[in-house]
């Protein structure tokens, strides 16, 4: 048991390393004035990593039960079925593109 | 009434009911700040022009933090830790510290706020300040919330640890999974509104 333990701590302070050096190397990549795109994708990857591994090791998501991943995965779902939906209802004019009236040409 | 299956897995779930209550609310609050993440990315994409954030908010003082919110997962995980170790000291000592990380992350944005206050920038000056303001609070208030319950796990709610050790642990690792998922939120709100 206490070995066990010794070695599970050992594990949380390797993650912590790891989640130390992902916070690092995002503050340095926002430095680098990248294209918005890239800035985007690149910090978006690191935090889902970051996320990952807290939620893996710390809040023992590895391992646990179906009853817990499943609610957590449809959570998921909804999230992603939200951010879409709002983004393409509004998709007409997004990332500052302002599209034409199809019908312009027919109206004149 | 007793609550049941606190210690003993319930066969039908394979969990815990304060396990599975936890991740039910955590999910239910996913939801609560996806629906702020979506507004953020609706409003920013659907903007003609948006403010230099990093010349509005402090990203030295923000990575500081995210360095103080990740030690305060790390030092909660090693109190529940040093209760599967059967050590109540080191459970202190890991739990007060777990609270110290909290208060000072909780000083550092009040010195953020008080700054952005200073120089007239309000919630309603911007949809960026709107949505930081919104989306930080937030994220305030469950740190505060996290910490009320950490603080009665280290006051008065240590008493089960005599009568219950079981259970207790239990509820630290509960506590630690909100806790945890507090850490998680701010590991998104950092880059979306200090480094995009």
């Amino acid at each position: 048991m206490t070995h066990d333990v010794a070695k599970q701590v050992r594990g949380y302070l390797m993650v912590f390393g790891t989640l130390l050096v992902l916070t690092l190397v995002t503050v340095g990549v926002s430095y680098l004035d990248l294209p918005e795109f890239e800035t985007v994708i690149v910090a978006l990857i690191i935090a889902t990593t970051k996320a990952t591994l807290v939620a893996m090791f710390f809040m023992h998501l590895k391992g646990e039960r179906p009853m817990v991943t499943w609610p957590l995965a449809l959570t998921a779902f909804l999230f992603v079925a939200l951010l879409g939906s709002l983004l393409v209802s509004e998709s007409d004019h997004l990332f500052g593109a302002r599209f034409q009236d199809s019908f312009q040409s027919i109206k004149d | 009434m007793q609550i049941p299956y606190t210690t003993e897995v319930r066969p039908d779930t394979g969990l815990t009911n304060p396990k599975l209550g936890v991740w039910l609310f955590l999910a239910s609050e996913v939801m609560l700040f996806g629906s702020l993440f979506s507004s953020y990315a609706l409003l920013r994409t659907g903007a003609p022009s948006w403010p230099d954030q990093a010349s509005i908010v402090s990203v030295p003082l923000a990575t500081f933090n995210t360095i103080v919110l990740i030690a305060s997962s790390v030092t909660m995980v090693m109190a529940w830790a040093s209760l599967k170790g059967h050590s109540l000291p080191k459970f202190r000592l890991y739990m007060g510290l777990t609270l110290l990380c909290g208060a000072i992350f909780l000083v550092v944005k009040t010195i953020e706020y008080s700054d952005k206050f200073s120089h007239h920038l309000y919630p309603a000056t911007n949809n960026f300040l709107g949505l930081y303001f919104t989306m930080t609070g937030l994220h305030a208030i469950h740190v505060i919330a996290g910490m009320i319950v950490n603080a009665y796990f280290l006051g008065p709610g240590t008493k089960m640890w005599t009568t219950d050790p079981e259970r207790f642990t239990n509820r630290i690792e509960v506590a630690g999974i909100y806790w945890h998922f507090v850490d998680v939120v701010w590991i998104f709100l950092f880059p979306v509104l200090y480094l995009l």
